[in-house]
């Protein structure tokens, strides 16, 4: 499974990807990129909300939380 | 005068460093070509005055959120002669590419690395030489937490503002053709960031993730919130108390002992006026200014820990299902403070349906004014013992309110909006800097207060005092009349003649209400308390509190609404919803347990 391909919000807690592509609308590929979400950067999972809540990453000295909808349209594989 | 403009992202300090640079003279005010008030101050630099303005935080030159509009139409409307680019240092990598952006405007610039201090700690390096000499403006290293590094920064804005001659407005072509260059832009960060920038490449565990683990923990976490919210609540409540009745017999004390002689020489119609009118009434409202700085205190200290935004983590899995999300829970929080302030924190939501449904649901918000008048009448009619049970059940009901309202409007204002938050990491609280946020709130409410107390409170004095020549407070006065007037509505519900006017005056501001309270009965302190237990039992109290709670959002917040909302309708629907809603809900329980008494017994 070297380079597996999933989603952003495939990923368990404590699991690291890197990031593929953002399939996102304009404005919030704007704003994703701004808090960090660019090609080519890994992304650490930390943990998920219950109840379906929003996922809590890590990215660089950032920390950002999404809902999960949002990760579904980020691309990631394996490191 | 010379102009400086504060740029940068969210979370990066900006109005921390603000409010260190401008000390207490800023001003909020209203600027040609941009639909919202921003903060502005005059200061010294290097021997002139310049003028130093906060823009709102911003992610994007060329987003598409309000604040991002904001800043761009600020930015071609006004000349700008330096802006001060302030960026988190730990997160540099990331905030680079803003500090490109506006680079490109061709304005004259100066970075300010922001944070130096946590930086350092987590062992990252910055040659500020080199980022300089790669940017082409000066960069310097500070904390605007601790104040360091402030002095050299002072100077550098003052030489660079020096050497710049002529300012004009940044050009719409100017802007949109610089902003569509995001490769090169992204390359020009990585370069910098190899040259000038070097980062441990493992951080050890930060004290800030030990916290999460617990705070955000998948079960405890919203009960903690819950607990650490409520400790909150009470220990305003043990603190505020002795001081409200403290003040409150001082203010006594100092009527009978100075006023009352002072004025006795006055004619009748004067010194009741004055002293039955301003003075009962304004110092009913003052005594309990101390509860309120208090409770602006705890609230900054929240909110500068970063526990606000861990409630947005935690609780938007709920708030999802009412239509909402986790900021919005967050502007609910801070509307127990002011609505006023949390009505315009829904900026940050950039589709219009979410912005709107969140403002519907935050003037239900058991804002600190509200708390004033429920504090008054619990702690006239009920123990002790009972008084902080009663307390927590406005509270609760203000939440059953809200969540109600959000399920009844959620399809009509449906929405798609994106939640993407940044989550700061945990922080100690400056003593320095709590106090500096909690007294602007406190400058902002009392403000806001005091201009709508007096005019309110002479307002009521003359409606039960006029016609000239019937006795003060009974049918015969335009109160009076009022009262009967509004009866066939409010007696069923339970709220009697006097009170009636005292809720048309909570519709202004609801410390008026309190005030009001004092001048309709003529009596304050004590006396006013005695009387309040006398003329109603628990059954009236609690349905009077429940209407007051819900029934109309404050003449300030009906105008942040109208003008956030940029509708007339919308501005109709936040206040006709609410008195529909605190009717049928007091109606309901008065009604209920009447039946219910009178079934049983």
């Amino acid at each position: 499974m070297k380079f597996a391909k999933y989603l952003l919000s495939d990923l368990h807690p404590g699991q690291e990807a890197v990031i593929d592509a953002v399939h996102a609308d304009e404005a919030l590929h704007h704003r994703l990129a701004a808090l960090g979400f660019r090609i080519g950067r890994s992304v650490l999972l930390l943990r998920r909300g219950i109840w379906a809540g929003p996922l809590h990453v890590r990215l660089g000295a950032t920390d950002v939380m999404l809902r999960r909808a949002e990760a579904g349209l980020i691309s990631v594989r394996s490191k | 005068m010379k102009r400086i403009a504060l740029l940068g992202m969210p979370n990066t300090g900006k109005s921390t460093l603000f409010n260190r640079l401008t000390g207490s003279s800023a001003r909020v005010a209203n600027w040609a070509g941009v639909t919202v008030d921003l903060a502005s101050a005059k200061i010294l630099l290097g021997g002139h005055m310049a003028e130093v303005v906060d823009l709102p935080g911003i992610y994007d030159l060329h987003g598409f959120s309000d604040d991002e509009k904001v800043v761009r139409h600020f930015l071609e409307a006004h000349p700008i002669d330096l802006v001060a680019i302030v960026v988190n240092a730990t997160q540099i990598e990331r905030q680079l590419p803003l500090v490109l952006q506006a680079r490109s405007l061709g304005l004259s610039a100066v970075l300010l690395l922001n944070m130096a201090d946590e930086a350092k700690r987590q062992g990252m390096q910055i040659d500020t030489a080199r980022l300089a000499a790669r940017l082409g403006f000066p960069a310097v290293l500070i904390s605007a937490k601790y104040g360091l590094g402030q002095a050299e920064a002072l100077c550098t804005l003052a030489q660079t503002v020096d050497t710049f001659v002529e300012s004009v407005p940044v050009r719409y072509g100017i802007l949109k053709s610089v902003l569509s260059d995001d490769a090169r832009i992204e390359r020009e960060t990585a370069e910098m960031m190899t040259e000038a920038v070097s980062i441990p490449v493992q951080l050890s565990e930060r004290i800030s993730d030990r916290i999460d683990r617990l705070a955000l923990h998948p079960w405890f976490g919203l009960p903690l919130f819950f607990i650490a919210m409520m400790l909150m609540f009470q220990a305003v409540y043990w603190l505020g108390v002795p001081l409200q009745t403290g003040l409150a017999q001082i203010f006594d004390e100092l009527r009978q002992v100075v006023l009352e002689p002072l004025a006795a020489m006055l004619p009748d119609f004067l010194h009741s006026l004055l002293l039955d009118g301003v003075f009962a009434g304004f110092v009913t409202v003052a005594a309990f200014v101390p509860l309120i700085v208090l409770f602006f205190l705890f609230m900054a200290l929240i909110e500068d820990s970063g526990y606000l935004a861990r409630a947005a983590f935690l609780t938007d899995a709920l708030m999802a299902r009412l239509g909402l999300d986790g900021r919005s829970f967050v502007m609910v929080l801070m509307g127990f403070g002011c609505n006023v302030p949390a009505l315009m924190g829904t900026r940050v939501m950039r589709e219009r349906p979410l912005r709107l449904l969140s403002m519907l649901v935050i003037p239900l918000s058991l804002c600190s004014a509200r708390l004033q008048v429920f504090m008054f009448i619990i702690s006239a009619i009920f123990t002790p013992v009972q008084a902080p049970w009663v307390l927590f059940g406005m509270y609760l009901m203000s939440f059953v309110a809200m969540i109600l309202t959000a399920l009844l409007f959620r399809k009509r204002f449906r929405s798609n909006e994106p939640f993407v938050v940044e989550l700061p990491p945990w922080r100690l609280p400056m003593l320095r800097q709590v106090w500096m946020r909690g007294w602007l709130e406190v400058h902002h409410f009392l403000m806001r207060a005091t201009r709508f107390i007096v005019f309110g409170v002479i307002a009521v004095w003359l409606l039960t005092h006029l016609p000239l020549g019937v006795a003060p407070g009974s049918p015969e006065t335009l109160a009076g009349h009022l009262g009967r007037l509004f009866a066939p509505v409010l007696a069923p519900i339970g709220i009697d003649e006097k009170l009636t006017v005292a809720l048309l005056f909570g519709f202004v501001a609801k410390e008026v209400m309190i005030g009001a309270f004092a001048v309709i009965y003529g009596l304050s302190g004590d006396a006013l308390v005695h009387e309040f237990a006398h003329s109603m039992n628990w059954l009236h109290a609690i349905s009077f509190m429940l209407f007051t709670l819900i029934y109309t959002p404050c003449i300030s917040a009906i105008a942040t609404i109208k003008v956030e909302s940029r509708s007339m309708r919308f501005a109709a629907l936040s206040v006709v919803w609410p008195l529909i809603l605190a009717w049928s809900t007091s109606f309901v329980f008065y009604q209920g347990v009447r039946w219910m008494t009178s079934a049983t017994g």
